[in-house]
């Protein structure tokens, strides 16, 4: 396949890639920091010992930025077929509720910019025939829950959205892949306490490339966590008012 | 609960673990940075008092590679792992390796870290180009043989007292095949071990030694002699070596299970099981380099209470004088690894000299401290030292003796970080710095 990734200098996009840069994928990577992007092309360049990375600027708060960042990537590719987006903000409930600027920027970055991102992202997909359309949302939009209630609505919004565009255009051609981590040890979670099923981001990244390959619509990973999601959903909601996740 | 740090023979410290990819941003202020924390004393211990280090493992990428010159140049918190999975089945493998995969290059240059091919390489740091450091005062710096070169030598195993280490350039090695060639000896006793070794090291570019260190007497110091080089095209296997399965430890085994007579016994097999004088066969890699590594957590058979590694080098005369200390103080130990040593590195704290290295574990007890004791003035009047990448107990006065290269490393850190902010638990314990 041929890749761009929004989000891989970090954490699970950055496995993600160097799984698919080491079997011989040309990637492409995009970002806020040219600097940083270079680095991480420079990284991916040596572990696969093919040929050149390419980077382009793409900011989910800057949406003028999108059209740009994909047609550098479609002219330095010949034309891509796979979109990976594992870019976000995150901040823990705290912080979110009592810094409202945080608030507004995670809001926008993860909910509006990402929507706007996959939809020319997704259209560029659709005018050559299809293609796959990867994207990090999170078990945390799973269910109203008390640690993650407003990084959970932005990545609920976009859960929500991914499944309409996996009804409305896979027979065109459009695969959609909705990623839902867990907890996954990444700089991310860093700091917060690690519960029981925690996951390594190269462990996620297989499973996103085997979701990728067999076009599944939503994946959990570490796959555990499908299981833990269904209780979760299946709880009432005197139970969760009472318990702490 | 208050957080908690651990080292890798399971001390334990209060403190938390700052990461990032970015550790440009993460180091400012802080005063140590580790990496996988494979250091078995306290060198990975955040200082009493000091509640936050660096934890270096998430800037791992590789910033440049020449496939000409092998020159490769890396984030600190690259994992040896990484590098030689990567590397290895494009014919390359770093210059000097310790005896796990699970360290970052980091760490490896803090402890200034020797492997099987000492007697031919050095150490780590003999093949060191340049180091990107985070000084204690805020500064970004480079250091090599030709800029901050005082710095440069004293980071290579420094132990990370003298700032964060961000970037590392080194020259890796071509190999003729991802394959090992390797013979193993049965030798019967500890003269025959030493002259194995020497004369071993003229045509061996790997050897290594087990002895069994409870034996005594006529055996004392019997056990197998390792050595190996890379296989040549014609003698290895075509296809590259696989994965190799890992088993874990799930659980903290009970105090009785490294009692004496388990170790005894498990030594008596393993020399035992050498049936034959001498063996020659193509291996993989992996297990030749790295044999513990394919059990996940082996900390954990030495129980709740931990354990540590005594490691020393001394003048080879002198080992025989050690082994009959070590059985008379009752420091039973399975796996005493023993390794002849090169000529010494640049490094101001490097721990290889030439002689014998010899390598134990052992269990914590209630009288480990007054082994230890017993161990370093042996070590003080033998003329050799102590490895701090492994050390817990040596006392300060006992460490200023056996390493008279401290007063240059203390001007170094008197001209980098003359307020002392870069401090490990180790340092405070064994150097004086100031809690």
């Amino acid at each position: 396949m041929k890749a761009v990734l929004l989000g891989a200098t970090k954490g699970m996009g950055r496995a993600l890639a160097r799984l698919l840069a080491t079997r011989g994928d040309p990637v492409f990577l995009l970002g806020r920091n040219l600097e940083d992007l270079r680095k991480s092309a420079q990284d991916l360049e040596s572990r696969a010992g093919r040929g050149a990375v390419g980077v382009a600027h793409c900011d989910l708060e800057h949406p003028m930025s999108y059209a740009l960042a994909l047609q550098a990537a479609d002219d330095a590719l010949g034309g891509f077929d796979t979109v990976v987006v594992s870019a976000g903000l995150f901040g823990t409930q705290e912080q979110l509720e009592e810094d409202p600027a945080l608030l507004a920027r995670v809001l926008d970055a993860n909910f509006r910019g990402t929507i706007l991102f996959c939809e020319a992202a997704r259209k560029r997909l659709l005018a050559r025939g299809g293609g796959t359309l990867c994207v990090f949302s999170s078990v945390a939009g799973e269910r109203g829950r008390k640690p993650v209630g407003l990084y959970g609505a932005t990545k609920a919004g976009l859960s929500h959205y991914l499944e309409s565009l996996d009804h409305r255009y896979r027979a065109a051609g459009l695969r959609t892949v909705c990623v839902k981590p867990g907890f996954v040890k990444t700089s991310m979670t860093a700091g917060l306490p690690a519960p029981p099923f925690a996951g390594e981001p190269e462990a996620v990244a297989r499973s996103v490339l085997r979701a990728i390959e067999r076009g599944a619509p939503v994946v959990y990973a570490p796959p555990i966590w499908a299981l833990v999601m269904l209780v979760v959903r299946g709880l009432p909601r005197f139970v969760m008012r009472r318990v702490g996740f | 609960m208050a957080a908690t740090l651990e080292s890798w023979g399971r001390r334990v410290a209060p403190g938390a673990e700052i990461l990032s990819e970015d550790l440009e941003r993460i180091t400012p202020g802080r005063p140590l940075s580790r990496g996988l924390a494979r250091s078995y004393g306290d060198a990975c211990l955040p200082a009493p008092g000091c509640r936050e280090i660096v934890g270096t493992v998430l800037a791992d990428r590789i910033l440049a590679f020449d496939k000409d010159s092998g020159l490769l140049r890396a984030e600190a918190g690259l994992s040896l792992r990484d590098l030689v999975r990567l590397f290895l089945p494009r014919g390359f493998f770093v210059p000097v390796t310790p005896g796990t995969m699970f360290v970052t290059l980091g760490g490896m240059v803090a402890a200034d870290v020797h492997g099987k091919n000492h007697h031919r390489d050095g150490c780590f740091g003999a093949h060191v180009t340049s180091l990107r450091l985070r000084l204690a005062d805020g500064r970004i710096v480079a250091a090599s043989r030709a800029e901050n070169a005082d710095l440069f030598r004293a980071t290579l195993g420094g132990m990370g007292l003298t700032g964060h280490i961000l970037e590392v350039e080194f020259r890796m090695v071509r190999v003729p095949t991802p394959w090992i060639l390797r013979e193993s000896q049965r030798i019967d006793d500890l003269e025959a071990f030493v002259a194995g070794l020497k004369a071993s090291a003229r045509d061996w570019p790997f050897t290594v030694g087990w002895i069994d260190c409870l034996s005594r007497g006529r055996h004392m110091g019997r056990g197998i002699l390792y050595r190996g080089r890379w296989a040549e095209p014609h003698e290895a296997p075509r296809h590259p070596p696989h994965a190799v399965p890992r088993l874990t430890v799930p659980f903290l085994f009970p105090e009785w299970a490294l009692s004496r007579p388990a170790i005894r016994a498990f030594n008596e097999l393993y020399y035992r099981a050498h049936l034959a004088r001498s063996r020659r066969r193509v291996v993989h890699p992996e297990p030749f380099f790295y044999p513990l590594d394919a059990i996940l957590h082996w900390n954990r058979i030495y129980g709740r209470r931990g354990f540590f590694q005594y490691q020393c080098v001394l003048p080879e005369t002198s080992a025989r004088r050690f082994l009959e200390l070590l059985t008379s103080l009752g420091g039973a130990s399975f796996l005493c690894v023993i390794k002849d040593c090169g000529p010494e590195g640049e490094g101001m704290l490097s721990f290889p000299k030439p002689g014998i290295s010899i390598a134990l574990d052992m269990a914590v007890r209630d009288d480990t401290q007054r082994i230890v004791d017993a161990l370093n003035e042996r070590v003080i009047a033998e003329g050799g030292r102590v490895y701090l990448a492994k050390d817990a107990f040596t006392r300060p006065g006992h460490f200023r003796l056996m390493e008279p290269r401290l007063a240059e490393f203390e001007r170094a850190r008197e001209r980098w970080d003359p307020e002392r902010r870069m401090k490990s638990a180790q340092s405070v314990r064994v150097l004086g710095d100031g809690p």
